[in-house]
């Protein structure tokens, strides 16, 4: 849609790649029967990797308490489903290296039903959300597993522990699922508004937020129209449209588009009063608080052109990626690449036989026709990179520093560590310089080069 | 181990890419810059298709001829040679001999992009970069201007453009002058509807401002130039003129006539533009455009050239390392 005609909110710069969700947005989200073998790797999420309190032949039932968090951040871990503890190791993980992981293999004759452990196992019982004090609803957020779902996978509980000197005045929640071709947090919006708008309210009242905004692409009208459904009028909820524009759901852009405030470089939202979370995320803590049910699966979309039948689906964390292809039908022949995310930002996938994790929003196949480049050409300085770039950086000097080497002048004289590595540049240069893989080149060098800071 | 997933790539995102490549956007240009080589065909006759044709030969040959064996193809196939080669062959004068036309197609492309690195390198607009040396090295075949024609004297040829290489050849008699030759050393205006036509004496590619502003309203449709620079250059130019209009005491053009004569319709949509030698910030751009506008009246003004266009785009190109460097857009989240 050309921003002209667009009546949502939005930034400055940024690119249109057509969105491609006709596949999947009107599909209800299904569930993909259990399979008989789960990864679960203990480090998914940033942060200190997870520490396994189960021991290889221990039984597990589904939703059970299987590694706990190793410090502040990070987080815990819960068994996807009922069955055995068969292996604690190193697995195959998406990128295709070894990571410590805890293996279980899923009882055959198990429904598989969820209770909440506390009825059903007599776990220690929770307070109900509203009860909790901060300190409380931290340390359960920690334990429920949670993490942001956009796919950076970051701890939630992280996020809520706001210095006492701050304050949290808005609560804004991601809905604008930029990507192409994801319509997870979509279909998450139409099928359980309900459960978004409860999820909503418990964040605000823990963080004593005055007001909640929920960010939507204009591309997603029925999930807007869902969501001003179901809420009630007395709650300080706004469902705000944005205009369909790549990155509109990077933080600093929907902060933009929504309050019409610039985040200063190096400041965390909460330093202006803004906590921003995933709809993915909200609805997780809704569940968890509500039905006791910890991060153990999530909706992914199965989408793109190598796909024999695009799906949204309940998968149940640590399913093998084979096993939920083989579900929707398999790879098309022709496929070249599968990959863990939106097609902008997200991660080929090194090997089929790893797991889903909790940061996983979609699984993507493409054909040689989208994994095929153009030779690259010589940057003939057409400026679009410059025009797409939500940061105002300027990658075309970047890349050519890129090419080069000169990682210190890229950051001294361009910034480069500001950079989001969106990926906007290279979606828009017509001359096909892999400026974003430099700038990413350039930014491990850089970090490797100075001590870590935490 | 066997490979379980053989066909299966690990490309980094981003996967997507928007359409339009490198050698796409030059299409572009050739496409805008056609109806003003059909004008020119049209009143200069074959005579000007030689020009054009030798050129764009000696640019290409040129690109082929120093370019490393192994990207010789590809080189080629991206046509920014041979566009270069068209866009000089337009600035040059309809009588110009073939040869000086060759050499002008040789040394755009040598010393105008080769030798800087080749595409995307080069800091001067190798088309002018090359004019400018045949201005400099042929001062009076590249003034003397033949007299527009119709498509009946379409196989009137000029004798001087088969000259042979490095003699003298002689003037040939139907010259006259340019419309800013007129203005500047007779005091003569040219009626605007001739320079909007393009039935004037003048290079071959730059007396028909309709046609130029066609090609131009394309390239701004297709978004394939910065609109900022055009725009800069029309409205300095535009009222740069318009107050020395206003305020001198002999004739001087009328800003309208300062907009469609010479090559300023040419230089303000294909030469100033060029990606490679303009800036790449949005502020830089207009202040690319409005020196370039500027320096145009100031030398067809106070200059000893009757037409400035030509060293107004090499001096700003000269410019734009650094005005690129102190243009540089605020990075989001610090500006303060």
């Amino acid at each position: 849609m050309l921003s002209l005609f667009s009546f949502g909110q939005s930034f400055a710069h940024g690119v249109h790649p057509p969105h491609h969700k006709e596949q999947t947005e009107d599909l209800p989200i299904q569930r993909v029967p259990f399979v008989s073998r789960y990864v679960m790797p203990l480090g998914q999420h940033i942060g200190v990797p997870a520490q396994a309190v189960v021991a290889v032949g221990d039984s597990v039932y589904r939703g059970q308490l299987i590694a706990k968090p190793n410090g502040f951040i990070s987080t815990a871990l819960h068994s996807p489903v009922s069955g055995k503890v068969v292996d604690i190791g190193m697995h195959r993980y998406v990128d295709g290296s070894f990571k410590a992981a805890i293996e279980i293999a899923a009882d055959p004759y198990s429904t598989q039903q969820f209770i909440d452990p506390v009825t059903a196992y007599g776990e220690a019982n929770r307070l109900a959300a509203e009860q909790m004090t901060r300190e409380q609803f931290i340390d359960a957020v920690q334990m429920s597993g949670i993490v942001g779902m956009g796919g950076a996978a970051f701890p939630s509980h992280v996020k809520y522990s706001i210095p006492d000197e701050q304050e949290i005045t808005d609560l804004l929640v991601n809905g604008a699922e930029c990507e192409p071709f994801l319509t997870n947090d979509h279909r998450l919006m139409v099928e359980r508004p309900e459960a978004v708008i409860r999820g909503c309210e418990i964040l605000r009242q823990q963080l004593g937020a005055q007001r909640v905004a929920i960010g939507v692409e204009e591309n997603k009208p029925e999930s807007i129209a869902q969501l001003r459904q179901y809420i009630n009028p007395e709650m300080p909820i706004d469902v705000v449209p944005l205009e369909v524009k790549y990155p509109q759901g990077a933080e600093k852009m929907l902060i933009k588009s929504i309050y019409n405030k610039d985040l200063p470089a190096g400041q965390l939202p909460r330093d202006i009063g803004i906590a921003v979370n995933n709809v993915g995320t909200i609805v997780a803590l809704a569940d968890y608080f509500d039905q006791g049910m910890p991060l153990i699966e999530r909706i992914v979309t199965l989408s793109g052109p190598g796909v024999e039948q695009p799906a949204n689906l309940v998968v149940p964390i640590g399913t093998p990626i084979r096993d939920v292809l083989d579900f929707a039908g398999g790879l098309k022949k022709h496929t070249r690449e599968v990959i863990m995310g939106g097609p902008m930002m997200g991660m080929p996938i090194a090997d089929l036989d790893a797991p889903v994790l909790k940061g996983t929003s979609g699984i993507l196949a493409f054909t040689h026709k989208e994994t095929a480049r153009p030779p690259e050409y010589p940057c003939i300085r057409c400026a679009r990179c410059l025009e797409a770039c939500p940061y105002f950086l300027n990658p075309s000097r970047l890349a050519l520093l890129g090419k080069a080497r000169l990682f210190d002048d890229m950051q001294e004289k361009y910034q480069v560590m500001d950079c989001v590595e969106c990926g906007a540049c290279t979606y828009a240069c017509p001359s096909n310089i892999p400026i974003v893989q430099l700038i990413r080149t350039a930014k491990d060098n850089l970090r490797n080069k100075k001590p870590a800071k935490v | 181990m066997k490979n379980k997933d053989p066909k299966l790539l690990v490309q980094s995102a981003p996967l997507l890419r928007q359409n339009l490549t490198t050698p796409a956007a030059m299409k572009e240009v050739w496409i805008a810059i056609l109806p003003a080589t059909a004008a020119a065909l049209w009143y200069f006759g074959l005579g000007a298709l030689l020009i054009l044709l030798t050129a764009i030969t000696g640019a290409v040959l040129t690109e082929w001829l120093f370019t490393p064996k192994d990207k010789r193809r590809f080189a080629i196939s991206d046509t920014s040679a041979g566009l270069t080669g068209l866009l000089l062959g337009l600035t040059l004068p309809p009588g110009l001999p073939l040869w000086m036309a060759f050499l002008g197609g040789i040394v755009s492309i040598g010393l105008g992009k080769v030798i800087w690195g080749g595409l995307g390198s080069n800091l001067f607009n190798p088309a002018l970069l090359g004019r400018a040396f045949l201005l400099g090295t042929f001062p009076i075949a590249m003034t003397t201007w033949g007299a527009a024609g119709g498509p009946g004297d379409f196989f009137q040829v000029h004798s001087s453009v088969f000259a042979i290489p490095f003699m003298q050849g002689g003037v040939d008699a139907v010259s006259s002058a340019t419309p800013l030759g007129l203005m500047k050393f007779q005091h003569q205006a040219t009626a605007l509807w001739s320079l909007f036509t393009g039935n004037t004496a003048g290079s071959i590619g730059e007396t028909s401002g309709l046609l130029l502003l066609l090609g131009g309203m394309y390239l701004l449709l297709r978004r394939s130039i910065d609109w900022r620079i055009p725009v800069a250059i029309f409205v300095t130019a535009g009222l740069f003129s318009l107050i020395v209009f206003l305020t001198a005491d002999q004739p001087v053009s009328s800003p309208l006539t300062t907009l469609f004569s010479g090559g300023l319709l040419l230089g303000a949509f294909f030469m100033a533009t060029d990606p490679v030698t303009s800036p790449l910030t949005p502020r830089g751009c207009w202040i690319f455009g409005a020196g370039v506008g500027f320096l145009v009246v100031l030398i067809r003004l106070y200059g000893g050239l009757p037409e400035g266009v030509l060293y107004a785009v090499l001096l700003m190109n000269a410019a734009t390392p650094l005005i690129d460097r102190y243009t540089q857009p605020a990075i989001f989240g610090r500006k303060h």
